[in-house]
């Protein structure tokens, strides 16, 4: 028991830190990815602040948006996780990674940690255009480590749920169709633009078993508003949810070579 | 000591599909294997039960002794793989791409640079060891996969069509390295192909499925003589054996990976 834990903890280690190794012989995909945070800031952001029709409670609803729009952006990258394992599995390399002695949870939380390192990334380009457009945070050493833990969480549940669909549709082209579909309902029925509050009814009841809202939910207390009463509940939430899609995702993404 | 492979009433379904249908044989420790069959045979889903990818309907196979249905755990420490398709990954270097099977292999922190760099004398990639694998050549690829099964020394290698898409200068060169290998390390080699030459040359036995069935095993001298015809080639045997119908099976994802795994080595 303890030797299956510490070889599944190296493993998950050894496997997010080849993902980080190739993100750095290639970083260009992380400048391309920032750009849609940023319209999202610069331009919708900047467009509705001016409107004011949007309850924001006292603050100005650049600094409401930022967290959803960082939530919205780790979420967007792992959800389109799993489709590096269909990749992998035409390639051969995700075969050639199941034939070794390495725990299929080891597999899976190699993934998320990558996903979350990718996440952090935006999470920095987010801040530095943030401080641009002088959106006024609340950022302390101890609200950038609860970022980095809700990031992380958070980054690794949207992940695995990708790599359970990768494994239940097997093809990269039905994988796009149900990424593009889920994502933006996942994002606009959530608190990310706007508070849940002035949803319809029904709305609400799917935002609050959203688990993006709850990531917003915890980053707007860290960053924003320094209201932390909400925090240990945000963070529970999101480590129960991504602890339960890890044990799942590695039983099920095996199948996709089947 | 028991066989390197044994395999009895070996059986996959999927659904009512039968795939495997209850084939027996063994492979020798130390031997060379062929595996032939027409697409559909059902060659790849028996390597995926020998190599624990799938576990088994019914019957037995054993890896070195080991039962690949109940413990495939252990199986994975003694075997190698070497998929059809390209399994190295293009974005990391040759050093990365081995360091990286070494560590996943748990090879001891104090052997596995000395490995690495054996396996990169081994192969003649001293000097591409800091390069991007996907600027490698086919060939080049193909020996990188190799090395990387080889890595934690297992006692059988498999090769899913290890030449295909290959060059010939990159294919024997591929072959004499794997040669190499058995003498060096006395590896056993269980390999699936098309080509009819590289079974006869290679090889010790030859295998031939059809239809989920094994339809004849034995050296390709002996497949030769049970045809009945005099000078036949093994491609006539491998025509006689498999009934001589036009391909009906492989499905249409197997076949774009071959070809797409043709049109990146080659």
């Amino acid at each position: 028991m303890f030797t299956y834990a510490y070889k599944t903890i190296t493993k998950s280690y050894i496997l997010a830190e080849m993902e980080v190794r190739k993100l750095l012989h290639d970083p260009t995909e992380l400048i391309s990815r920032a750009l849609q945070p940023i319209l999202w800031l610069g331009i919708f952001g900047e467009a509705l602040s001016k409107i004011r029709a949007i309850p924001t409670q006292g603050y100005t609803y650049l600094q409401f948006i930022t967290p959803g729009i960082l939530t919205q952006s780790v979420v967007f990258v792992a959800i389109f996780y799993g489709l590096y394992i269909i990749m992998d599995r035409d390639t051969g390399i995700l075969q050639k990674l199941l034939v070794t002695p390495t725990p299929r949870l080891a597999l899976v939380w190699g993934r998320m940690i990558s996903a979350g390192v990718r996440g952090l990334s935006q999470a920095i380009i987010i801040f530095l255009f943030a401080l641009v457009l002088h959106i006024q945070l609340h950022i302390t050493f101890w609200s950038l480590l609860g970022v980095v833990l809700i990031i992380m969480l958070g980054a690794g549940f949207f992940t695995g749920l990708s790599m359970i669909i990768a494994s239940i549709v097997k093809t990269r082209e039905r994988f796009m169709g149900i990424g593009q579909v889920i994502t933006q309902p996942l994002f606009f029925a959530s608190n990310a633009i706007y508070p849940v509050s002035i949803m319809p009814r029904w709305l609400q009841v799917v935002a609050n078993v959203n688990p993006l809202s709850y990531m917003v939910d915890g980053l707007r207390g860290l960053i924003v508003t320094g209201d932390m009463s909400k925090m240990p509940f945000d963070i529970l939430v999101l480590a129960v949810a991504t602890l339960i899609i890890s044990i799942v995702s590695a039983w099920m993404y095996p199948k996709v070579v089947i | 000591m028991p066989n390197i492979i044994d395999v009895t009433n070996l059986t996959k379904r999927f659904g009512d599909f039968t795939a495997v249908d209850s084939i027996s044989f063994s492979v020798e420790r130390g031997e060379i294997f062929a595996f032939l069959g027409p697409n559909g045979a059902g060659k790849s889903t028996t390597i995926k039960m020998l190599i624990t990818l799938l576990k088994p309907t019914g019957g037995h196979a054993s890896v070195d002794g080991i039962d690949v249905g109940t413990h495939p755990g252990d199986v994975r420490n003694v075997i190698g793989y070497v998929p059809q398709s390209i399994s190295v990954d293009g974005t990391l270097t040759a050093y990365e791409n081995l360091m990286l099977m070494a560590r996943l292999y748990e090879v001891p922190r104090s052997e596995r640079k000395q490995r690495v760099q054996e396996v990169l004398d081994f192969l003649n990639l001293q000097e591409h060891a800091k390069s991007l694998v996907r600027t490698f050549s086919g060939g080049m690829i193909r020996k990188m996969e190799i090395g990387q099964a080889m890595l934690h020394r297992p006692r059988v290698l498999f090769l899913d069509e290890p030449t295909t898409g290959l060059d010939p200068v990159a294919r024997q060169n591929v072959w004499q390295h794997l040669l190499e290998l058995r003498k060096s390390f006395g590896v056993s080699i269980f390999f699936s192909t098309h080509y009819m030459e590289e079974a006869e040359s290679a090889a010790d036995r030859v295998a031939i499925m059809n239809q989920g069935k094994l339809a004849v095993i034995g050296t390709a001298g002996e497949l030769k003589v049970k045809t009945g015809k005099p000078g036949a080639s093994l491609e006539d045997a491998f025509i006689y054996f498999t009934g001589n119908q036009l391909e009906t099976a492989g499905n249409f994802r197997e076949i774009r990976r071959a070809r797409r795994t043709e049109g990146r080595l080659g």
